[in-house]
């Protein structure tokens, strides 16, 4: 059946019902690959065995639709090693289904995804990295996080931390020699980072130049690799975990990245949150967005023609007003730490009007100050020169690896979380998806600018309620018991969209008060991956500007 | 004030002084004022508090003002590094080579909590317990993230102690980049010495002995 020729976006997917999935027919679709059948808390699962990995994702993808890997989760169990494939439709990402693949615990190996989605490519170097899976026919697999000398996988249960380690400290020799046939070849190695201006963190960029163009780009990643998915392992649910949240996406998108954790434990353990919650969430998650924005279009205009000035005086400033009025409500500039499982921390500061004067001056200002961007940065030529028909994304190839948020807005893909899989007040406001189809550098940054109107939008929303709400009913914190311990063996793999993209949580329990696994799905990590598809052959200031227009944050991409 | 120059120059200073051109002063009195006074930073972004030290530079909290001088790209341009952030083992080698670029006299302001003692990463297998292990810190600026208040404020601490003289010693840390070759012969090196050419340069960790 692999071997026919696949009919993208044929209407015939397999196991669409009215209701919704039909699992039965996409376990007959898989036929013989599939072994085993489990349920997770946010879908069905099939079990198939390590070598028919390809096969099943490549039926999956063309025969039923699935065509969005969003995450490929790595971990141990006492007898098993075991890979799960999380996968979804860009079309309607409440249809999900799992591949679980276990492996035996010597020498576990299984096949790889990369044939049939190029994401699984970073994503299964980094369970090699951590885990120890070996991936058969994976291209390039190498450790991707940790130092090339690193010994152990950190994610395994007898893994010794405290043993020493080396690392090394290289020189990189050019990687396209071995490809020429003579000796004087004519590319150049150069590194960008990891300590570069134009890199936004600690990333480092081999790149092989050939002239002024980009012959080859390899982002090597992991310079902030600070251990979050161990530190969530071991913080309890209910108050230790919160906080980790705030340290991925750092800039100001703490209570995004909040409400990623908070969806996946609530709805793992079971807890509702009240009406009066969803709406403070989902506009300080507004805010947050905004002021994540903001720095974005700043840093982008900073690298594209290195104007720190003005654009990027004006972006700190109005980001200045941002935190300033989530600092009233959280209490903190930066690490929030504001959502609690089933609400929130506290209730809106005191005195409330000033709080919505406060916010709705901002709004109101907010126009004028979009139109002087859009003089700045959207209309000027230079900008324009240097951003349109630059760092192009097609969206066949967006989609192959797994790109979400502003980046595949950018590139034509209606794909947002808020409204195809809702979560929050979002259903019940009025706002619109942005979508611009130019594909390249200019496209994402409008989609950003545009995307700030739209979360002005809810947020004048939200404070409308929040006005007239019955302040006998202002119920910020639905009961919770005090120490979470979710049933065993329950999984759940749950998304929101961050600024950047879907940030996912893979959450296993094992009837304690701490997960037994916490994956993080970051947009910026597979954004990323995308970058060389984006800047082979063009200069290398066009590579700068589209690693700028990726707005990655090192903080998500390392985790 | 000798005749020709303009009036513009006559400041109050230059009254208090009276008639006489010469002020006596030590040199390296001087010259430590001098350092304190227009101090060039290195950018040098790591983490999340690196959010916080951008807002320190740009309008409201502007660094410039105290004379601590328009951010460098470049390490051999700058006198300080602040270290904003958490430093893994793969980035310590090479926030220890950027360090080592700069000229000397250097200082160096250690922003957050990671920066002091790996902060709330202190227990992450991959994560240096302090930016101290790896270079000497004059000062501490503690806080996940410090407000830029805060960090205008040790920064202001170190123009200080510079025009005083005072910055910490270099110590003898324990994590050196070293050639691999020089490296005591254990296991571990054995294990990598197939992989790892004698002349390269390493750091070697040793997780149980840090604090
Ligand atoms: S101290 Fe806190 S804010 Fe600063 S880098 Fe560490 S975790 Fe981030």
């Amino acid at each position: 059946m692999s071997l026919e020729e696949p009919t993208p976006g044929s209407a015939t997917e397999v196991g669409v019902t009215e209701q919704g999935l039909d699992y039965d027919a996409i376990e007959s679709l898989l036929g013989d690959l599939v072994v085993g059948r489990e349920s997770h808390v946010n879908a069905e699962s099939f079990v198939v065995r390590p070598d028919r990995v390809a096969a099943a994702l490549d039926r999956l993808k063309n025969r039923a639709g699935f065509d969005h890997l969003s995450c490929v989760t790595a971990q141990e169990y006492e007898d098993r090693f075991e890979s799960i494939y999380h996968l979804k439709k860009y079309a309607d990402p409440t249809h999900e289904v799992n591949l679980v693949v276990p492996t035996g615990r010597e020498n576990p190996h299984s096949q790889s995804g990369n044939a049939v989605f190029r994401t699984a490519d970073w994503h299964e170097r980094e369970a090699y990295d951590l885990v120890g899976i070996e991936y058969d026919d994976h291209p390039d697999l190498r450790r991707i996080l940790l130092p090339e000398t690193w010994q152990g996988h950190p994610l395994r249960l007898d893994y010794d931390q405290e043993q020493p380690q080396v690392v090394a400290f290289r020189e990189h020799a050019n990687p396209l020699q071995q490809d020429q046939r003579d000796d004087d070849t004519d590319t150049m190695f150069v590194n960008i980072g990891p300590h570069h201006p134009a890199t936004h963190g600690v990333l480092h960029l081999k790149t092989t130049l050939d002239g002024e163009q980009v012959a080859d780009v390899d982002p090597d990643i992991g310079y902030l690799h600070r251990c979050e998915e161990q530190m969530c392992q071991q913080s309890t649910y209910r108050h230790q975990i919160m906080p980790y949240p705030d340290r991925w996406d750092y800039i100001s998108a703490g209570i995004l990245n909040e409400w990623a954790y908070a969806r996946a434990a609530e709805d793992l353990a079971d807890i509702d949150v009240p009406e009066y919650a969803q709406i403070i969430r989902t506009m300080s998650a507004e805010l947050c967005r905004i002021a994540s924005h903001m720095l974005a279009v700043g840093t982008f205009a900073l690298d594209v023609y290195g104007d720190f000035t003005a654009i990027f005086m004006y972006a700190t400033r109005d980001r200045e007003i941002v935190q300033n009025i989530l600092e009233d409500l959280t209490g903190q500039r930066l690490m929030f730490n504001y959502l609690r499982l089933g609400g929130v921390a506290w209730d809106l500061p005191d005195p409330r009007e000033e709080f919505f004067e406060k916010t709705r001056d901002f709004l109101d200002d907010l126009p004028a100050k979009l139109e002087e961007y859009h003089d700045l940065i959207t209309g000027n030529e230079i900008f324009q020169l240097r951003c349109v028909n630059t760092g192009v994304l097609e969206p066949d190839v967006a989609k192959s690896y797994g790109t979400t948020g502003p980046v595949a807005r950018g590139s034509g893909i209606d794909y947002d979380l808020r409204r195809d899989d809702p979560y929050g007040y979002y259903p019940d406001l009025d706002w619109n998806v942005v979508v611009e189809d130019g594909c390249d550098n200019f496209a994402r940054v409008l989609v950003r600018l545009r995307e700030v109107e739209e979360s002005a939008k809810i947020i004048e929303q939200c404070l409308d309620l929040l006005e007239d709400w019955p302040e006998d009913d202002r119920e910020i914190q639905s009961n919770v018991p005090r120490t979470l311990k979710p049933e065993n063996d329950r999984e759940i793999y749950r998304a929101v969209e961050a600024a950047k993209g879907e940030l996912g949580i893979y959450i296993r329990s094992d009837g304690t008060d701490k997960p037994a696994r916490f994956k993080i799905r970051s947009p910026c990590f597979s954004n990323l991956q995308a970058l060389p598809e984006m800047s082979e052959g063009e200069y290398v200031p066009d590579l700068v500007a589209s690693l700028g227009s990726l707005d990655i944050v090192l903080g998500e991409v390392d985790r | 004030m000798g005749e020709g120059v303009d009036a513009r120059f006559n400041s109050k200073l230059r009254e208090a002084f009276g008639s006489t051109p010469f002020i006596l002063t030590k040199f390296d009195k001087f010259m430590n004022w001098v350092r304190g006074s227009s101090m060039f930073m290195l950018q040098f972004g790591i983490a999340c508090c690196s959010i916080e030290m951008m807002h320190t530079y740009a309008v409201k909290h502007d660094l410039d003002r105290f004379g601590a001088g328009v951010p460098r790209a470049s390490p051999r341009q700058a006198d300080v590094i602040i270290v904003p952030g958490t430093i893994v083992s793969k980035f310590a080698p090479r926030m220890k080579r950027v360090y080592d670029q700069m000229p000397e006299p250097k200082f160096v302001v250690g922003m957050g909590s990671c920066t002091i003692s790996g902060g709330p990463f202190q227990e992450g297998y991959n994560v240096i317990k302090g930016a101290e292990e790896v270079i000497p810190v004059d000062i501490h600026v503690p806080g996940c993230p410090p407000r830029p208040e805060a960090l205008v404020y040790g920064v202001a601490k170190l123009q200080e102690r510079v025009a005083n003289g005072e910055t910490s010693p270099v110590t003898v840390k324990p994590y050196e980049l070293e050639q691999f070759g020089d490296l005591d012969r254990d296991e571990l090196v054995q294990h990598l010495a197939s992989q790892i050419d004698e002349e390269d340069l390493v750091m070697r960790y040793n997780w149980a002995e840090s604090p």
